[in-house]
């Protein structure tokens, strides 16, 4: 396969040189080592969210309930772990439960999609008077990202709610990724290297004029010092990761062919390259009618990606430095429709986490088997899940941020689920 | 037979290349209207207000011991103007014009034209949506945005009084199809139920410029408002049904929560001013009455400071002595018989509620202050007595355009035209799609809009390698840069007018005399290229993108 990164390294030297010419401020950092090659505590830590647009149904993914009224027709498989069973859709992350936890108990109080995703993304419900950022771009924002060329935040697949940034800033938004395994858009200069230096060297002039007397107003709109990010990441070695022609034909096929498989296969090369948080999407969940036929087409592309994700982390090392965590913005109701189709419920559904050193192997909460109780044994505030993520990336999840209006939040404000910490026993 | 088809073939060739032709190609008119070679006629000013508006100014600056920048020139004055009004910088086309324009206070009698073009309602409207109503689309069946804001645009264009406007949305009855004011009610319905709190909040920022959503689930920790006042303002909505006719009022409902199994029933109470609620009919129309009521100051400055904040970028309450939010404004001082407003906004919003809350009057007087004409460079060197210079507006600020300036000035400078409701059919449409797609990308702000938010990197590489930059610069006959480099006699007139179209200036000396030598090198790329590069440049430069 011809390998289109080529062009990118021979763009790179050439930038160095058109940059060199004109003064364009770059400092271009040594490339980064793959994290791979790095063991030991200086390790970076780095968070994978799956996540689940549209909301997944748990009763036909992490928490079956077969044989019941509300179970439908869906089967459930044992799994690596003794006495979890989760549902047939997913043999292959039957076998690998063993490295994860499952969250049946999680709970919500937004059933809405748009409000629902920002809960369960931000951990916090909707404000009006703020913006909180979402966890995966808190994760970047204090674990920082030396070294790195490209964004620490990653977006890939859609969804019409990526992470945002918040009150920390647009510009820790998550870097949008439509379709993983392309040629990212917006990153090719769209005329020769000889074109796009006199361009540049233009606007070296044009914005020179317009910081005589503004030198200060035009310094702290940061105008230059993006397009000098933006300038370096087109440049970069490191957007090697975004791309999986290197990858062999085999890996895609163990990934599934689906955007979704892509994205996570892009999302082990991100985490690899130092990349800190990485959300990877798979919409599609909304099954108000045909509930059963609709997850399981989803299910058939979630097992290959997941388990292969897994699986390459864990061969490369990468598995205790990286949580991995799996979810949407509800669960669906226990009741079928009239539609054979489930409804939006977030008073009890399930997550999968693993992997950062969390503990493995277990099942935390239950909802009920007869879907009358609303709320699950041993619940699971959203906010508590969060907690114990970031507390095991090193990140005190009390830590109080302040807003551009000079209100101190805490980051999170959920306690830590001690059965997902190892030192609890 | 074969002929008739030839003939027929040539001819619709040639119609087709007429239509194309005269779509990229209309003549542009240096012209002025017939009207403004007229001096004189009717004032455009508001003298008094002007007046005081620029005393209160100078006697500010001269109490901070700040010098004033110099005043702006008139196109980057135009260039404002035409940003805060219609949300593009000026086309070519209006350069021209307004160049050739010989009437005294020609910015005066501009600022007034674009008031009165549709393109304002439209700009505005959408702004006064997204105050009221965010951006949201659902929930679906009970909220019609587009009416809601196709209603706001005619009341514009009407020159509505604001306060009649707000006291429609808060207060009328009806479907949210044939009386679209409802939507602002129904854009709250969730679960088929009107959410009162919601409405409470939003009345309050929208309608006051306050914030009191804190005190939802406890008393502000800020500012002086309780839990109680939260719930006495939410049950004023507390009446509100949903019917097949629509939003209505039943006086036997209420607004009732449900605390430790128990449901009480909260009665409507305004948190002061209680003179100020009017009797009888529902109790929204009394909520309505009391937030617009001429004595409660809150409304006044609310508005005015939002609409400063439209002109500006920045709300007046960002600068000394609040720094604050838009929605974020302090309770108002107490006033003294007979003394003078202390703050430029009260003195606004006063002139505001004495003139029938006119918002092209509002928005003329703000356009003709010294703060709205100063120049945004400053000879000050010291960071901090230049920042103080543009705490207190005696610098223009600089300002991140909205991602809907940047793509309204993107596709207004692809075109020498003015792209408005006169343009062509088809240029408007490609405008909606490529506008759409773009902001897309780019990053729409939503209710947020007002907030100083910092550049990020895809917008860059939106910029610089983005589709609809690389469309609306190639040659071809829809776009300026190849009809530009047709129709001008030599190199400094090509490069003068990219300047105009891109930057509403003329170049200085030192860019002239670089993209000259570049012009004329053995390296340049074909004219058009070359062309085309430029406006990439332009479109690049932090210029392009700040309000400045």
């Amino acid at each position: 396969m011809l390998h289109r990164f080529d062009s990118f390294l021979a763009s790179r030297r050439r930038f160095l040189q058109v940059s060199a010419g004109f003064g364009v401020s770059l400092m271009l950092p040594a490339l980064e080592g793959r994290a791979a090659e790095r063991r030991g505590a200086e390790r970076a830590t780095s968070l994978i969210t799956l996540w689940m647009n549209g909301g997944p149904s748990q009763l036909e993914t992490w928490d079956p309930h077969p044989g019941t009224v509300i179970g439908g027709p869906t089967r459930a498989i044992d799994t690596s772990v003794p006495g979890l069973q989760i549902a047939a859709d997913l043999p292959r992350m039957a076998e690998r439960m063993k490295h994860l936890s499952v969250i049946r108990s999680l709970t919500s109080k937004e059933g809405d999609h748009e409000r629902g995703t920002y809960f369960v993304k931000t951990g916090y419900r909707p404000d009006p008077t703020v913006t909180h950022p979402a966890i995966g771009a808190v994760v970047p924002y204090q674990l920082g990202t030396d070294h790195l060329e490209i964004p620490a935040y990653v977006s890939l697949g859609g969804g019409e709610w990526p992470g945002r940034g918040g009150y920390l800033g647009d510009q820790h938004d998550a870097f949008r990724i439509f379709e993983p395994g392309n040629s990212i858009q917006n990153l090719r200069a769209r005329v020769s290297d000889k074109r796009q230096e006199r361009r540049l060297s233009g606007l070296d002039v044009v914005s020179q004029t317009f910081r005589a007397q503004r030198q200060v107003q035009a310094e702290r709109s940061l105008h230059g010092q993006t397009i000098d990010k933006a300038l370096r990441m087109m440049s970069s070695e490191q957007l090697e990761a975004f791309e999986v022609d290197q990858e062999s034909e085999a890996t895609l096929q163990r990934y599934g062919d689906s955007s979704f498989g892509r994205g996570c296969l892009v999302a082990r090369r991100l985490i690899e390259t130092g990349v800190r948080s990485v959300e990877v999407t798979l919409s599609g969940f909304d099954s108000h009618a045909n509930n059963f036929e609709t997850q399981t087409a989803r299910c058939e592309q979630l097992d290959p990606a997941f388990a292969s994700l897994l699986d390459d982390l864990r061969e490369r090392d990468l598995y205790d430095s990286t949580i991995i965590l799996c979810l949407g913005e509800f669960g669906r109701t226990p009741r079928i429709n009239g539609l054979e189709g489930r409804d939006h419920w977030p008073g009890g559904f399930s997550c999968v986490v693993g992997g950062g050193g969390l503990k493995s192997g277990q099942v935390i909460g239950a909802t009920d088997p007869e879907g009358e109780q609303t709320s699950p044994v041993d619940p699971v505030p959203v906010q508590n899940l969060y907690a114990t993520i970031l507390q095991q990336l090193n990140i005190d999840p009390a830590e109080e941020l302040i807003t551009p209006i000079g209100r101190p939040l805490a980051i999170c404000e959920g306690s830590l689920i001690p059965k997902l910490l190892v030192d609890a026993g | 037979m074969r002929k008739l088809a030839l003939f027929t073939m040539l001819v619709g060739t040639a119609a087709l290349f007429w239509l194309v032709w005269t779509t990229a190609f209309p003549p542009i008119q240096a012209t002025v209207k017939a009207n403004e070679n007229a001096s004189g006629g009717e004032p455009v000013r508001e003298w008094e207000i002007s007046v005081r508006t620029n005393e209160h100014l100078s006697t500010l600056w001269e109490r901070e011991g700040l010098t004033a920048a110099e005043e702006a020139d008139e196109l980057t004055l135009l260039r404002r103007l035409s940003l805060a009004l219609h949300g593009t910088i000026p086309s070519l086309e209006e350069i021209r014009r307004f160049e050739s324009d010989g009437r005294d206070s020609r910015l005066d009698r501009w600022c007034v034209e674009m008031l009165e073009d549709p393109r304002f309602a439209d700009y505005f409207s959408e702004r006064i949506a997204r105050t009221f109503v965010g951006t949201q689309q659902q929930p679906f069946l009970v909220f019609r945005r587009d009416r809601f804001k196709a209603w706001l645009s005619e009341q514009l264009k009407e020159n509505r009084p604001y306060n009649e406007m707000v006291a429609a949305m808060i207060a009328d009855q009806g479907l949210w199809t044939g009386t679209p004011s409802t939507n602002f009610i129904t854009h709250s319905v969730v679960d088929e139920q009107v959410d009162e709190e919601t409405l409470a909040g939003k009345t309050v920022r929208a309608v006051l410029g306050q914030r009191i959503d804190c005190a939802e689930c406890h008393d502000h920790p800020f500012a002086d408002w309780k839990q109680s006042d939260f719930r006495g303002l939410a049950a004023f909505y507390g009446q509100v049904k949903l019917s097949p006719f629509g939003v209505e009022d039943d006086p036997k409902r209420g607004y009732v929560l449900t605390e430790n199994d128990e449901s009480v029933e909260f009665e409507p109470r305004v948190p002061f001013g209680e003179e100020w609620q009017p009797d009888g009919e529902t109790s929204r129309k009394q909520l309505a009455g009391w937030c617009t009521h001429a004595e409660n100051r809150r409304f006044a400055r609310a508005t005015v400071n939002r609409v400063w904040a439209l002109m500006f970028g920045k709300a007046w309450s960002q600068g000394a002595p609040y720094f604050t939010a838009v929605d974020d404004l302090p309770d108002p001082e107490p006033r003294v018989a007979g003394e003078p407003p202390e703050t430029l906004l009260d003195l606004l919003a006063d002139d505001f509620v004495e003139h029938g809350y006119d918002l092209r009057r509002l928005i003329r007087v703000i356009a003709a202050s010294d703060a709205f004409r100063r120049s945004s460079r400053s000879s000050v060197e010291d960071d901090r007595e230049l920042m103080r210079q543009v705490e207190h507006w005696a610098v223009f600020p600089l300002v991140r355009l909205r991602p809907v300036q940047v793509v309204g000035s993107i596709l207004q400078a692809s075109s020498i035209k003015t792209i408005d409701q006169n343009a062509a059919l088809f240029t408007r449409v490609i405008r909606f799609v490529r506008e759409n797609d773009f902001l897309r990308e780019y990053g729409d702000l939503g209710d947020s809009e007002l907030e100083e938010r910092s550049g990020t990197i895809p917008q860059a590489l939106l910029r610089m390698n983005g589709k609809l930059v690389q469309e609306t610069t190639e040659p071809n006959p829809f776009t300026a840069p190849p009809r530009v480099t047709f129709a001008a006699a030599d190199p400094e007139t090509l490069i003068e007018t990219c300047y105009l179209i891109c930057l509403t200036r003329r170049p200085e000396p030192q860019e002239a005399e670089f993209f000259l030598a570049r012009w004329s090198d053995d390296d340049a790329p074909r004219p058009v290229a070359r062309t085309q590069d430029l406006f990439w440049t332009l479109y690049n430069s932090p210029e392009f993108s700040w309000n400045h």
